[in-house]
């Protein structure tokens, strides 16, 4: 019943999102603000419908109700409750209905929080958002319906894919998608300012907050999806360049280079058309992702199964939107003001720099995730682009960036004068050079590695230093106290994600050169050596979970003689599906991470197949996203972005016309 | 210099910025996808193919039931079959989760002499149910494809 209720609301929450897309076009036609107004109401009830059938559906997962052909499908009644819960979109349909609920959040939150913005604008906001709304609820309506009913009733699940069955996938997807429906508020900004050939300095402080709010979400949720994968995949690795990592990455691309732009377009009143077409082009990665990971047009170690009717409609719709989106684009475009100039040697300057690399990156990474499908479509080879394409793409294009990002907030707006931070330059250059060679000296590895090495070094470097020339401008205690007092959040926030990008290098480049990778068959009492640490295969012994069997191996793991460590790698079976995965188990330690993947047994001789990853600094890839992150939440909370929503309300009469 | 001028030369400038990062990056691509694009073929394809030797290939088919065998030092063999065609596949390491007789697979590796496979790296998917398209197409090429059974 309740079920029947959840599907009726999400048919009611398509004529919702319709008429909040149409009645504000209606209302500008017919100039009626009642008409127009109407829009904040149709969120909020757009939010109500959706999460009600969103928790029905949750419901039926809890309640393990077989009837229901999706839950039939993928759960099972000895699932943990906690999986029953995240299972809602572990599968296609039950992900989209994540990714409307989502969308509904975030038109409630602008329709809420943008209280003061322009009647006019909000509603023309509110509106894009309705259309992009009623696009999904019907492609889940029409295509993917979730609360489909199963005659006759199963009596049990068809189980739950095992490898799913972790915490950091389960929480993967919302952060995800609150990072990839993020940028749909952007968006609807950018579609706003271009239909009212408008987009003043106000304008660009409503939409900054989104963009920096998409911007961390995505990259937690990208870190998440990492990290899920490095744990539990077996492979030692913690980015594939897979097309649905990619599918993920490419939006986050985007958004980087939106969020630059938009610092300039804030600061300066500048590069605003630019920043509209970034966040076109985000969203429109986001959608494209979305085509990407649904549709199943390409091989993926994520792919869900499905038919192509999705994809064709999922297709039409990136069409639609991206199509539309850039028509609209170029034909007013030209008919904004543009705005203050700026000397190439200049913040702006690099900025600009920063966002033609990152853009031409996502170009990149596009071109190699979908040259299989071209390939596909016109010819009969069938080929697939691999890691290799992307490392030397992406990586010679990033050091440019790196180099720019040590130096670059020591440039003043506007026009910087080269010759007051020449010095400075070379400072961090050779400070940076020299700590490099004394790594060459101590330790062998490739012009790459050395690179990267030097790449961290020059951007910690280079923060630091700005960071405290800018603090140490005061000439007693008390004044540099004040001054670390007073030091804007967004800046705090800004010296901290840079600090994440050097820290992230290093994790990336060490754990990469330095990796250790043993694949051998051990029998009880073998000894492995990596890295001047003993590992023993102490005992086997087997185990029940709620939904499983299991091998448990024991390793001791001496690193000398007091330091001694255990680690229990697994083999598991889940008789539901019939699967055997691989629990790998990892000793992470700040500065390496041990890892132990147990392979099949050998049943003639007793053996186990054993794989074992040495991998220095693995940690820091984690960390150095930790701080981009908290470097988005920091600058997320400067008080300038709550006072461009508060101050509205004093301007409120001058603003509406 | 009026301003209009001085604008029209920024303008110019940076397009011409964002028009060489846009040409370095072509030929890096052009580079790098020399040797990094893969080409997939089932066990009937390869047989039409000559000179294959030695690059390296994706091939993709289920895997014949009965036989996987396994020998020591992790060395496994089993065959690849499209319904018409079979190779013979070599590997050495820990196989995937997913990888069972009767399942659909790919195998990265480069043709040994003797219609003998050498993988070095074998892929299985996450999903039980899931066919990858390569698979399922080399499959309803052969003429083995049974609609729903595999799907």
């Amino acid at each position: 019943m309740l079920v029947e209720l959840g599907h009726f609301c999400l048919a009611l929450a398509l004529s919702v999102s319709i008429l909040q897309f149409v009645l504000p076009i209606i209302g500008i036609k017919l100039k009626s603000t009642r008409a127009l107004a109407t829009s904040t109401y149709s969120s909020y009830l757009f939010f109500c419908l959706v999460s009600f059938s969103f928790i029905s559906l949750m419901w039926a997962y809890i309640s393990s109700d077989f009837s229901v052909a999706l839950v039939a499908q993928n759960s099972h009644s000895l699932k943990p409750l906690i999986y029953k819960v995240t299972g809602v979109w572990g599968n296609h349909e039950g992900s989209l209905m994540l990714w409307i609920l989502v969308l509904s959040l975030y038109s409630l939150a602008l329709s809420i929080i943008g209280k003061n913005i322009p009647l006019k604008i909000k509603s023309i906001v509110l509106s894009v958002q309705g259309l992009i709304a009623s696009a999904f609820t019907g492609f889940i309506l029409f295509t993917s319906n979730p609360f489909l009913r199963l005659l006759p009733p199963k009596l049990e699940g068809e189980g739950f894919n095992p490898i799913l069955q972790d915490i950091g996938l389960a929480i993967h997807p919302p952060f995800l998608y609150l990072g990839y429906v993020g940028l749909s508020i952007t968006f609807s900004f950018s579609i706003a300012a271009l239909i009212l050939k408008q987009a003043d300095s106000i304008w660009i402080k409503w939409v900054r907050p989104w963009a920096m709010l998409s911007w961390t979400f995505l990259t937690i949720g990208i870190a998440l999806g990492s990290w899920w994968a490095y744990r539990e995949l077996g492979w030692g690795g913690w980015w594939f360049w897979d097309p649905v990592e990619n599918a993920s990455f490419m939006p986050w691309l985007a958004a980087t280079a939106l969020l630059h732009s938009s610092i300039v377009a804030e600061k300066r009143n500048t590069l605003k058309a630019w920043t509209i077409l970034l966040a076109l082009i985000a969203f429109s990665f986001s959608l494209l992702g979305t085509f990407i990971v649904r549709s199943g047009v390409l091989v993926s170690v994520h792919a869900f199964a499905s038919d192509p009717s999705r994809g064709i409609y999922i297709l039409l719709m990136l069409i639609l939107f991206t199509g539309g989106s850039l028509a609209l684009f170029a034909k007013n475009a030209p008919k904004l003001k543009s705005g203050n100039m700026f000397s190439p040697i200049s913040r702006e300057g690099a900025i600009v720099i920063n966002n033609i690399i990152f853009s031409a990156a996502a170009a990149t990474v596009l071109l190699g995730t979908l040259y299989p499908i071209f390939i596909d479509a016109l010819t009969t080879n069938k080929v697939s682009v691999g890691p290799p394409y992307f490392e030397s793409v992406f990586i010679p294009l990033m050091v440019p960036a790196i180099l720019l990002c040590g130096f670059s907030p020591m440039l003043t707006w506007k026009r910087a004068v080269f010759d007051n931070i020449y010095e400075r330059i070379i400072f961090i250059f050779i400070v940076s050079i020299l700590i490099t060679s004394f790594l060459i000296y101590i330790r062998n590895g490739s012009a790459m590695t050395f690179l990267g090495i030097f790449l961290s070094i020059w951007l910690f470097l280079g923060t630091i230093y700005d960071f405290f020339e800018r603090i140490l401008r005061g000439k007693s205690f008390n004044e540099v106290a004040k001054r670390i007092v007073s030091y804007p959040r967004s800046a705090y926030g800004m010296s901290f994600a840079h600090i994440g990008v050097s820290i992230f290098i290093l994790g990336a480049t060490m754990s990469t050169a330095y990796k250790t990778e043993i694949e051998t068959s051990v029998q009880i009492g073998d000894k492995i050596i990596v890295e001047n640490k003993e590992l023993i295969f102490e005992s086997i012994k087997q185990n029940q979970g709620p939904n499983w069997l299991a091998d448990v191996a024991t390793f001791r793991i001496s690193h000398n003689e007091s330091d001694i460590s255990f680690l229990y790698p697994e083999r598991r079976f889940y008789p539901a599906s019939q699967i055997n995965t691989s629990e790998p188990a990892i000793l992470s330690r700040l500065f390496y991470d041990l890892y132990i993947v147990l392979g099949e047994k050998d049943i003639k001789n007793k053996n186990f197949a054993v794989r074992v990853y040495y991998s220095p600094l693995l940690n820091f890839i984690w960390i150095g996203i930790a701080f981009m992150a908290f470097g988005g939440i920091l600058s997320l909370s400067d008080k300038k972005h709550r006072v461009s929503y508060k101050t509205l309300r004093k301007n409120r009469n001058l603003s509406i016309k | 210099m009026n301003i209009a001028r001085i604008k029209r030369r920024r303008r110019i400038l940076f397009l011409l910025l964002g028009f060489s990062a846009l040409s370095i990056s072509g030929t890096l691509i052009l580079l790098a996808t020399r040797d990094s694009i893969i080409y997939f073929y089932s066990p009937t394809e390869l047989l039409n193919k000559n000179n294959i030797e030695n690059k390296l290939i994706r091939i993709g088919g289920l895997v014949k039931t009965g036989t996987l065998k396994r020998k020591e030092n992790l060395k496994i063999n089993f065959v690849v079959e499209d319904g018409k065609n079979e190779i013979k596949v070599e590997y050495q390491g820990i196989l995937p989760d997913l990888f069972r007789e009767g399942q659909g697979v790919i195998c990265e590796g480069k043709v040994i002499k003797n219609n003998i496979f050498s993988a070095y790296k074998i892929l299985a998917k996450h999903d039980e149910n899931y066919m990858p398209p390569e698979v399922a197409d080399a499959l309803k090429k052969s003429g083995k494809w049974r609609e729903g059974e595999n799907n």
